[in-house]
């Protein structure tokens, strides 16, 4: 009898050799005559166990990890065709607490079966939001995805509903869906795994959102840096026309929705959305003066609702499961959930999706297992490159929009990074301002020359030139970057420069960070 | 490539609504770079400036000037991989293979690039070579990955 046997195709899983764990797999089975049915599933999130291979057997699915194919021949000595114990056993996947202790709503397939099986799509609940959201108005729609409290999950947190209704109400004969997957943040990689490991939830999430407003078209604007990503993205949209999911006549609606992936080159200003609609438009991606907002005139000046990667991919499960269940979700104004993803000096890194409220705490310790080097971690990075960095202090801070707002800080995309005591917040500060130097799109003033005097000014710091007088100038340059940048480059790449002076003020060289008076 | 067949790639791909960028891809796709004497082809197959087309190119990393050797290797120099100790990483590359950013090796077998962010953040330090990841790369593993590299 076949056993079926899951190896990861997620890129994180390939990027640790899940091909020659398949390719080794094959082999071993071929020479001993077993059967063996591969399916190559998404992640689970659990990357520091990639390859992490999973048997089906009788009682569920049993894992082993990290799987090398060095390890094949001895795990079928072990007999893990029939679950048997081996130095790699995990036990059955759902029971590791990492995964159990989970919330997953948007990610709730992500892992389970091959990403762009259309049947297992729907065989797992999928497609049942759109068959809903084809039963309301565009009215109706929108009156739901406010209900349920959603708010955008790219980083600024604004309210889904308003964003829709605003374009909604937009009067024009065109309007446009964008799907903003220019992930450039490090230390997020969920837009990613959905993309990768469950890209119908996005389709289906973006042909809802075009129903609503009457758009006919939608595009999702991918960084080059995700080609595999892009593979699969490409591959699910081919197989969603083909099934009448996508194209003229959406499931026999009447209504048509087009969607096509177009890539990024490699711009991080892309990701702010103006620049990003610019770069759409076949331009440099330079940002726009708003008003007027991209829902009132966007892609090619049309009403436009541009959300991220995982605002889209958690609308079908808001049309499935209905707003109240959604919104049951999280803490205070932030409802729901959130894909969190920690990385960097971590010992097991990987995706979890909880409430909001759970601790930075809780999200290092309890399921990141403390730092990779085993030392203390010093510092976490939250929210990406513009995000500042948390001392151990705030640690306990409960992860929600607004309580980080109030440490000066952002929940972002939902990224931390790790970074253990031997870090140089000195460097760190200064190479978020070179950072900005090298993405800023120059056009604005406080963005453009500001990161360059950034960096020279923590040059001086660093190398203790007149160090008083120049940590004043880098505060006050901070303060005109905060207030007078066009954009979010500019105008939030101060939160991880001030955080680093304001909480490790020995790496700069400070005694009394008070008398700084930082903003 | 001859500009004949430039201007295939562009004429194939110039009707979609911004096309700019899907046409640079294309070349870059097909040539591994994408050539000065492309700038004023596409300028006249879509109606627009040299000037502008020139704009769009340098904006972008992405896109190369000049051909780059037989693969790209690229190292991730963003947080969570200098986190995770990209920085000797880095230094490692550069002394191995003799060349420094944007460079391209005299036996013409890597050009080296870096990039922000490969999405791979919980594996980090990450590498990509072409179009392929490697997670958790050390010096030992990117002696394998080069030795991978030469073979193909």
């Amino acid at each position: 009898m076949s056993v079926t046997v899951y190896v990861p195709q997620d890129s994180g899983a390939l990027s640790m050799g899940a091909n020659a764990v398949v390719s080794a797999i094959e082999k071993e089975a071929k020479s001993r005559g077993q059967q063996v049915q591969i399916v190559r599933n998404g992640s689970r999130g659990m990357y520091w166990l990639e390859p992490l291979v999973e048997v089906a057997t009788p009682s569920g699915r049993t894992a082993y990890g990290p799987v090398t194919k060095r390890d094949v021949p001895s795990l079928f000595e072990a007999g893990f065709l029939q679950g048997g114990k081996h130095a790699l056993s995990l036990g059955p996947t759902e029971d590791i607490p990492y995964f159990k202790n989970q919330e997953r709503l948007t990610f709730a397939r992500v892992g389970l079966t091959d990403p762009v099986s259309l049947e297992d799509y729907i065989a797992l609940g999928g497609y049942r939001g759109l068959g809903n959201a084809l039963k309301l108005t565009g009215e109706q729609i929108i009156q739901e995805v406010t209900e349920s409290g959603l708010r955008g999950r790219g980083g600024a947190a604004f309210p889904t509903g308003i964003k829709w209704k605003t374009a909604y109400s937009a009067p024009a004969d065109t309007k446009y869906i964008v799907c903003n997957a220019d992930e450039g943040d490090s230390g997020t990689f969920s837009d990613r795994m959905i993309m990768e490991g469950d890209p119908f939830t996005l389709i289906e999430g973006m042909t809802i959102a075009g129903l609503a407003i009457g758009a006919k078209q939608g595009y999702i604007y991918l960084r080059s840096e995700y080609p595999h990503a892009h593979r699969m993205l490409d591959y699910a949209i081919h197989k969603a026309y083909f099934e009448g999911y996508l194209g003229d006549d959406v499931r026999g609606s009447g209504k048509a929705f087009h969607l096509e992936v177009r890539l990024g080159a490699g711009a991080y200003i892309c990701g702010e959305e103006t620049a990003l609609l610019e770069s759409l438009e076949g331009k440099r991606g330079m940002i726009r003066f708003r008003p007027p907002l991209p829902a009132v005139s966007g892609l090619f000046g049309k009403p436009t609702i541009l959300n991220n990667v995982i605002s889209l991919a958690s609308i079908p499960i808001i049309f499935d499961k209905g707003a109240s269940f959604y919104k049951n979700y999280g803490m205070g104004r932030s409802r729901g959930t959130l894909p969190f993803q920690i990385s960097g000096n971590i010992k097991r890194g990987g995706l979890v999706e909880k409430a909001f409220g759970l601790t930075l705490r809780q999200l290092l310790y309890d399921f990141g297992g403390g730092s990779l080097s085993g030392r203390p971690i010093r510092a976490v990075q939250v929210g990406g490159p513009l995000g500042a960095y948390i001392p151990e202090s705030q640690f306990d801070t409960p992860l929600d929009y607004e309580s980080f707002a109030a440490n000066k800080a952002m929940v972002g995309h939902g990224g931390a990074v790790a970074f253990d005591d031997t870090v140089d917040m000195a460097k760190m500060a200064r190479f978020a301002m070179e950072f900005c130097a090298q993405e800023s799109c120059g056009k604005c003033t406080p963005c453009r020359i500001g990161s360059t005097r950034g960096v020279e000014v923590m040059d001086k710091i660093i190398a203790g030139r007149n160090r008083e007088a120049n940590l004043y100038l880098l505060r006050d340059l901070c303060d005109v970057m905060l207030n007078g940048s066009l954009c979010g480059l500019g105008g939030l790449i101060p939160y991880p420069v001030l955080s680093a002076v304001r909480h490790f003020p020995q790496d700069f060289g400070v005694k009394d960070v008070a008398a700084l008076s930082l903003p | 490539m001859s500009s004949a067949d430039i201007s295939k790639i562009v004429r194939e791909l110039k009707d979609k609504p911004g096309a700019l960028l899907p046409v640079l891809h294309g070349i870059q796709e097909q040539l591994g770079f994408v050539p000065e004497e492309a700038i004023p082809i596409i300028a006249s197959e879509m109606n627009i400036t040299r000037a502008e087309v020139h704009g769009v190119v340098t904006f972008y990393h992405d896109f190369r000037r000049e051909a780059p050797g037989r693969h790209v290797v690229k190292i991730c120099q963003a947080e969570s991989c200098q986190a995770a100790g990209s920085d000797a990483l880095t230094a490692f590359v550069k002394r191995r293979l003799g060349v420094d950013f944007h460079q391209t090796t005299a036996d013409r077998l890597c050009t080296l690039e870096p990039v922000f962010c490969l999405g791979n953040c919980s594996l980090s330090p990450s590498v990509m070579v072409d179009k392929e990841v490697y997670g958790r790369v050390n010096a030992e593993r990117f002696e394998d990955i080069l030795q991978e590299a030469k073979e193909s």
